[in-house]
């Protein structure tokens, strides 16, 4: 009850958060998008390059978020943003990188190779190729590392208060400091259901962007 | 016209070195239909995909209309031969129309020249435009897909078409069908056409040259009629099957040994008058009675001539079996058994009796030519093994 009315009483400053959070995250895994898919494309044609990419992708991953928010701090000093919106945009854009590029390298390396045959065989060029048929056909599954990005990151950035990101974590780092158990929950439920909602929504957005035709095949999988 | 000259293709693997083709040479007419024979792993994709350089060629060339391929850039090249690979390969993300249209597409065709196109080629192939150009592939059988595939081939109207099984994947009975209409739009489209195939019949129906490959390299490349009559060794011989002799009267028509002589009666005649007939052609069961136009209107059986008196009007009997001159001789054996005759009348389109086929003229003219063959190098047929024992290895 008490809880209820704490969440009542703060409701503008939940939102305000909210929305610091989701474009943080959103900003960053729109930048790991438009370099990860890229990224994902040009591996496929070397597999070496292709290993070595994502293994060094998964390493990164591996980086507890706590231990990259330290090792930024330095680094990022000497232009003056060792704390604050850079390095937590940075780490979410680094940790992004392995669910995107691994699945757009596997979506791309798994169009059947009957229809690459066919695009080469009607006279299309590489690039017409990855734009007209690749692509398309790889869509729902690079959507769906994108949607890992996003889940996985609302969690990561709600560290990033730490250092003065701001988002949903600054509750949950109050809450610690000041031991107030009513920020505390509220922060921890509010990032849950943010990840939920978010999650949905792009699920929508991804059954948008399947080529029609592809929509019988993409729901049997 | 397609002209291959000593295409060569060696595949690297870790086992070694794989030769798929091997210094094959031929040449394919304009607008003829050229198929691909062989058994499994011969090379005859690999043949077929050096031409639009799917696979890179080891050594040789391909020259199309008398132009030397490795000058033409390789788009360009592709985008000028029909294309029909043999996983059918519709872009899923497509409607039929969107994939019928991709070539003329690339070539920059204006859009409603396109649009046009492709309800003209659904026509062609026997589809509702209304009711599929905007369906997606996987809402049709696999039937339709594999004509949407022949259609996308043809759409920019390229004058060679590569095809490698491009019927594979339907039943008997559709795929019958589609060869059918595939050949009457050859007739029309008069294109160049190299066709992969591993079905004898079908190389038979649908080809105007044959060429068989084994392991590799080509063993013979003749016309159909040439290959059934005379297989170049035991290999082809054994391959073609036992039942080649039978295979031929597929090729042979009505028109090529009809002969004009034929006994017929009219209704005028005396019954005396047809057994007469019949006996003096050799007709063993009965002779057709024909009208004033020669059109036939019944029979006389040898029983009734011998028993009865009077004329034939009188007493004929049901519609005789007839054949027309397009006939196949197949057909034409197939009646023979069926009605436990040894000649059949045939007609004109009018109807008309024209001359006849006996059982005869059919075996005279498979043998003649086994015949011709055997003479012309017998001293090696008595060296080889004979078909039966050649099957058995
Ligand atoms: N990419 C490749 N790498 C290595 N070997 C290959 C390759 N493609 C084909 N081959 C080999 O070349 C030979 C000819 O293959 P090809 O596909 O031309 O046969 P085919 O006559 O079309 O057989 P099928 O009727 O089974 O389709 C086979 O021995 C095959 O294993
Ligand atoms: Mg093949």
């Amino acid at each position: 009850m008490e809880l209820l009315q704490y969440f009542l009483d703060n409701l503008e400053l939940l939102g305000t958060l909210t929305l610091e959070h989701i474009s943080l995250v959103g900003v960053a895994v729109g930048i790991a998008t438009l370099t990860g898919v890229p990224i994902g494309i040009a591996i496929t044609k070397n597999e070496r390059i292709a290993k070595t990419v994502l293994y060094i992708a998964s390493i990164i991953v591996t980086i507890p978020s706590i231990a990259l928010f330290g090792i930024m701090i330095p680094i990022l000093s000497i232009i003056g943003h060792g704390i604050g919106y850079l390095p937590a945009v940075i780490a979410v854009l680094l940790y992004s990188q392995l669910p995107i590029i691994r699945n757009t390298y596997t979506a791309i390396n798994n169009v059947d190779p009957a229809l690459r045959e066919a695009a080469r065989g009607v006279g299309m060029s590489q690039n017409q190729r990855l734009r007209m048929v690749e692509i398309p056909l790889a869509v729902p599954v690079i959507m769906a590392g994108v949607r890992t990005a996003v889940v996985l990151n609302i969690g990561v950035m709600a560290i990033a208060a730490y250092i003065g990101a701001g988002g949903l974590g600054t509750l949950i780092s109050r809450g610690i400091s000041q031991s107030d158990p009513r920020q505390l929950i509220l922060g921890a439920v509010a990032v849950s259901v943010l990840a939920i909602i978010v999650d949905y929504a792009l699920l929508a957005l991804q059954k948008r962007l399947t080529p029609k035709g592809m929509e019988r095949a993409a729901a049997a999988t | 016209m397609i002209r291959l000259d000593n295409l060569t293709k060696v595949f690297d693997t870790p086992k070694g070195a794989v030769t798929a083709a091997d210094h094959i040479s031929m040449e394919v007419p304009s607008g003829e239909i050229c198929i691909l024979l062989g058994p499994s792993g011969c090379g005859k994709t690999t043949t077929l995909k050096m031409i639009n350089r799917i696979i890179r060629p080891t050594s040789g060339k391909v020259f199309i209309n008398g132009e030397d391929t490795t000058s033409l850039d390789t788009q360009d090249l592709r985008r000028n031969i029909g294309y029909v690979i043999q996983q059918i390969g519709l872009f899923p993300n497509m409607t039929i129309e969107e994939n019928i249209t991709v070539v003329p597409k690339l070539l920059g065709w204006d859009k409603a020249r396109y649009r046009e196109r492709a309800r003209e080629m659904m026509h062609m192939i026997a589809l509702e435009p209304d009711a599929f150009l905007k369906r997606y592939p996987s809402e049709l059988s696999g039937g339709q897909q594999q004509r949407i595939g022949v259609a996308r081939a043809l759409a920019a109207d390229p004058p060679v078409m590569l095809m490698d099984e491009p019927f594979g994947a339907i039943d008997p009975i559709n795929r019958a069908v589609i060869q059918d209409e595939f050949l009457k739009m050859q007739q029309d489209l008069k294109k160049t056409i190299m066709f992969v195939s591993h079905d004898i019949d079908e190389a038979i129906k649908m080809g105007d040259r044959i060429a068989i490959f084994r392991a590799g390299k080509l063993v013979q490349y003749s016309e159909p009629d040439e290959l059934l009559a005379a297989p170049k060794n035991d290999f082809v011989e054994s391959f073609l099957g036992e039942d080649r002799a039978l295979k031929r009267l597929n090729l042979v028509k009505v028109r090529d040994l009809a002969s004009e002589e034929i006994g017929l009666v009219r209704p005028d005649d005396t019954l005396d008058t047809a057994l007469q007939r019949i006996e003096s052609y050799g007709y063993v069961n009965s002779i057709v009675m024909v009208n004033h136009k020669r059109q036939p209107v019944g029979i006389i059986t040898a029983a009734v001539a011998r028993t009865t008196q009077g004329h034939c009007r009188d007493h004929y009997q049901s519609v005789p079996v007839v054949v027309s001159l397009d006939d196949d001789l197949r057909k034409v054996a197939s009646l023979m058994f069926a009605h436990d005759m040894t000649w059949v009348p045939c007609v004109d389109d009018d109807g008309r009796i024209v001359g006849q086929v006996t059982q005869r003229a059919i075996t005279h003219h498979l043998g003649s030519r086994y015949r011709a063959h055997s003479k012309e190098d017998d001293g090696a047929a008595l060296g080889e093994a004979s078909p039966s024992s050649a099957t058995k290895e």
